[in-house]
């Protein structure tokens, strides 16, 4: 598999936050400031890149009837180590001591989200080591470009400011740091993604449909097989 | 003892509501809630989940400190998770098969249901438990309260689906916007005061 392929569909095709709807619990939880997010993001990309890895050089030996409960410790170990490296920097740095903070209980959750344990069985499973790290790092750069994006939009609109900075003076609307400001505005940015994915899949048919018929037909051969 | 079990009470079905609140098992908050029927199956299994994963971590995590590997708790918290639920499985095929096809294949789903291993992290941190028996009443009302939500937003859904709609916003983008009017109606329950 091509990396160029690979990171296409990890940061849009299968984008974790707007295209799969996993691991939905933290993107909720923490779009509420964009440094939040990006926290979260980066913390999640670092157990996907390890697990995808140790995963994928176990592939051969961990018995096909009992490769979830070996999946779920790979994963389980690496959240571990994140949260003693989180500790260990929370006593050095207050930023980060914050961002901490904010994380709680969504630092531990990160074994049960789905979004890991989705890439373990459906890629690290099944390809070599270097493209298993190669996806896994974008599939989590996927989800922290989503994540940190829903974290501007609600950080703009309900405290207003981006990443800390004061940019709409005394304005802010409250409903978005809140539950029901994050549910409305997730689902709202969902809808804007999907009409924009299919104007642009449109245009690349069209524009692939122009320059050649055969090609065009291959194309949606493609597609029939794909979808 | 009383003033506890109202706060516990109240804290698990509304103003700290697993779902509309914290955020906690989102996935089959909305993939289960198409039918009423299956939120309700989904809600019982979680609960007892919840009920007898309080029942064992939050022992179990007393006795990890009394050892000093309390940082391992996730790993250990999981696998015990893992277990019930298999245990579970088992147990319910054999005692009662009508309740085995009723409950049975929700049940492996809810090991990575965050919400689970959520009541047996926040057992640990929240003011309202401080035993064994607090515990397990904030699992049962925290599983209760994921019932109460799923099961609502399943009757909207269900009412939702025989209206015209923009294609774009069908399915997962309206149960989004549903449980965020949910999220608003809970806020009222914030101004429920216990006490001084």
């Amino acid at each position: 598999m091509k990396t160029r392929d690979v990171a296409v569909n990890g940061l849009i095709k299968e984008n974790a936050v707007f295209r799969m709807l996993l691991g939905l619990c933290s993107i909720l939880a923490l779009s509420n400031k964009a440094i939040n997010g990006l926290g979260m993001g980066v913390a999640v990309t670092f157990v996907l890149v390890c697990s995808n890895v140790v995963i994928s050089l176990l592939k051969r030996v961990v018995p096909n009837k009992v490769r979830i409960p070996c999946y779920v410790l790979v994963i389980a170990t690496f959240v571990t180590v994140v949260e003693l490296l989180i500790k260990y920097l929370s006593a050095k740095s207050s930023a980060i001591a914050q961002i901490g903070d904010a994380m709680g209980v969504f630092l531990p959750l990160i074994v049960v989200n789905c979004i890991i344990l989705a890439r373990a069985e459906a890629f690290a499973s099944k390809n070599t080591v270097g493209a298993s790290a190669i996806d896994g790092l974008f599939v989590g750069m996927g989800y922290t470009i989503g994540l940190t994006l829903l974290g501007i939009v609600r950080e703009l609109l309900g405290s207003g400011s981006i990443f800390g900075l004061q940019i709409l003076g005394g304005f802010r609307i409250t409903f978005f740091s809140q539950p029901a400001g994050a549910f409305i505005t997730y689902g709202l940015l969902i809808c804007l993604f999907n009409i924009t994915y299919e104007k642009i899949e449109q245009n690349n048919a069209n524009r692939k449909r122009k320059a050649s018929v055969t090609l065009s037909n291959q194309v949606t051969e493609e597609g029939a097989v794909n979808g | 003892m009383d003033s506890a079990f109202v706060a516990l009470l109240l804290t698990g079905l509304f103003v700290g509501n697993y779902v509309v609140a914290r955020f906690l098992g989102m996935c089959p908050f909305l993939g289960l809630s198409k039918k009423v029927d299956s939120a309700v199956g989904m809600g019982i299994a979680v609960t007892f989940v919840m009920v007898v994963a309080s029942l064992l971590t939050y022992p179990l995590y007393q006795l990890m400190v009394k050892l000093g590997i309390e940082y391992l708790r996730t790993i250990v918290f999981i696998f015990v998770i893992a277990s019930i639920v298999q245990v579970l499985e088992t147990v319910i095929k054999k005692i009662s098969p009508s309740l085995y096809s009723a409950m049975g294949v929700y049940l492996p789903l809810i090991t990575t249901n965050c919400a689970v291993l959520g009541v047996a992290t926040l057992n640990l941190e929240s003011e309202l438990v401080t035993g064994l028996a607090t515990a397990l009443l904030n699992g049962l009302f925290s599983g209760l309260g994921f019932t109460l939500a799923i099961v609502i937003l399943a009757g909207m859904r269900e009412k939702l689906d025989k209206q015209p709609l923009n294609k774009h916003l069908k399915g997962f983008p309206i149960s989004m916007i549903l449980a965020g009017f949910m999220a608003m109606a809970f806020v009222v329950f914030t101004y429920i005061k216990l006490g001084e």
